[in-house]
């Protein structure tokens, strides 16, 4: 009676530990116990999705943080067409529309070509905006950035 | 032939042994069917599905603009667009466009190449009939006298405020390619 008992109670021990141990390993084992931005997951997990963020419709100019920092996009562009047939940036922001569009004209620096060549219009290799310029949602950093720009940008 | 023609005019000429009531009941439910089944072919005309019977490549690009998705589920297809609203001017259009039937036939845009190398021409030739019509598509759901500029974006009120209330310009000047990808904008006014 007392050895079976024992062994049930041993059985028991085992079967109820054995679960909560393999977890730990299980835990563990792929990604070695670090804890990475998503937090404390298996490789293989499937985080929730973000809710995406929306860019404002509208906000003030972003200041530049570096001195040859791309401009941000201060607004939405939804829609916009840049490609072959059309440049939607440019129907406000080249030297021809920006005057009456009261828009920033683009800097004469995307007339050149790689060579130094000065060109009469946008060069080929500037010609796709949203390569460097791009739209700022209004997201918290995903981590603390201590950052600060040169002082004549301050 | 002459024969079997002046017999119809006799009949016809000649009063019918029927009761007036009779004749009112069958000309006003004829006329029902008949007014009824016309409106019905005209409004089939007027459907995505029927427009994607030619234009399948134009059709598709609508979905990812804002005429097609957005927050509040409203949405415009082709005929909102592209056909008046108004009885008569639709009637005009639709007979207008008994000549793109010859089109069809003739494969004008039958293949997607074809197209894109007619696009410009399609394009230029919508751009040009809003301009003329004050862009008369688009007023009859945007409003300028209903317009809140408080509640737009300051790039939309400095235009809206001046060039639109003006007269000056009419949304197409501005509006192009909103539902459709563009062509070629080399020469266009603004662009």
């Amino acid at each position: 009676m007392k050895k079976i008992l024992t062994a049930i109670l041993t059985a028991s021990i085992i079967a109820l530990s054995s679960p909560a141990w393999s977890n730990d390993d299980a835990l563990t084992s792929n990604n070695g116990g670090v804890s990475s931005l998503r937090g404390l997951y298996e490789i293989s997990d499937v985080n929730k999705a973000e809710d995406l963020k929306r860019v404002q419709r509208e906000q003030q100019l972003i200041d530049r943080n570096y001195v040859q920092q791309p401009p941000m996009i201060p607004h939405s562009i939804r829609g916009y067409q840049v490609n072959l047939n059309a440049n939607k940036c440019l129907a406000c922001h080249s030297f021809k529309n920006a005057g009456e569009m009261g828009a920033t004209k683009i800097s004469v620096t995307h007339f050149e070509t790689r060579s130094g060549t000065t060109l009469s219009d946008v060069s080929p290799r500037r010609y796709f905006c949203l390569q460097c310029h791009v739209t700022q949602a209004d997201a918290k950093p995903l981590v603390e950035n201590t950052f600060t720009p040169v002082h004549s940008l301050r | 032939m002459l024969k079997l023609l002046k017999r119809l005019w006799v009949i016809m000429k000649s009063p019918s042994t029927a009761s007036f009531g009779f004749i009112l009941v069958i000309g006003f439910l004829g006329g029902i069917i008949f007014w009824g089944g016309f409106n019905t072919g005209m409004e089939a005309t007027n459907t995505e599905a029927f427009c994607s019977g030619c234009h399948a490549p134009i059709v598709k690009e609508i979905r990812e603009t804002i005429h097609y998705s957005n927050r509040s589920g409203v949405r415009a297809i082709c005929s909102d667009c592209h056909v008046p609203h108004n009885w008569t001017d639709k009637i005009v259009r639709k007979v207008q466009a008994s000549k793109e039937l010859v089109a069809f036939a003739m494969g004008t845009i039958s293949t997607e190449e074809k197209f894109q190398a007619r696009r410009a021409h399609l394009a230029n030739r919508e751009w040009k009939r809003m301009k003329e019509n004050n862009s008369q598509e688009c007023r009859n759901c945007h409003q300028f006298e209903f317009m809140d500029f408080s509640e737009q974006g300051k790039r939309s009120v400095s235009q809206h405020s001046t060039a639109l209330a003006s007269g000056e310009k009419t949304c197409v000047d501005c509006h192009k390619g909103i539902a459709h990808q563009l062509p070629n904008m080399e020469g266009i006014e603004g662009w």
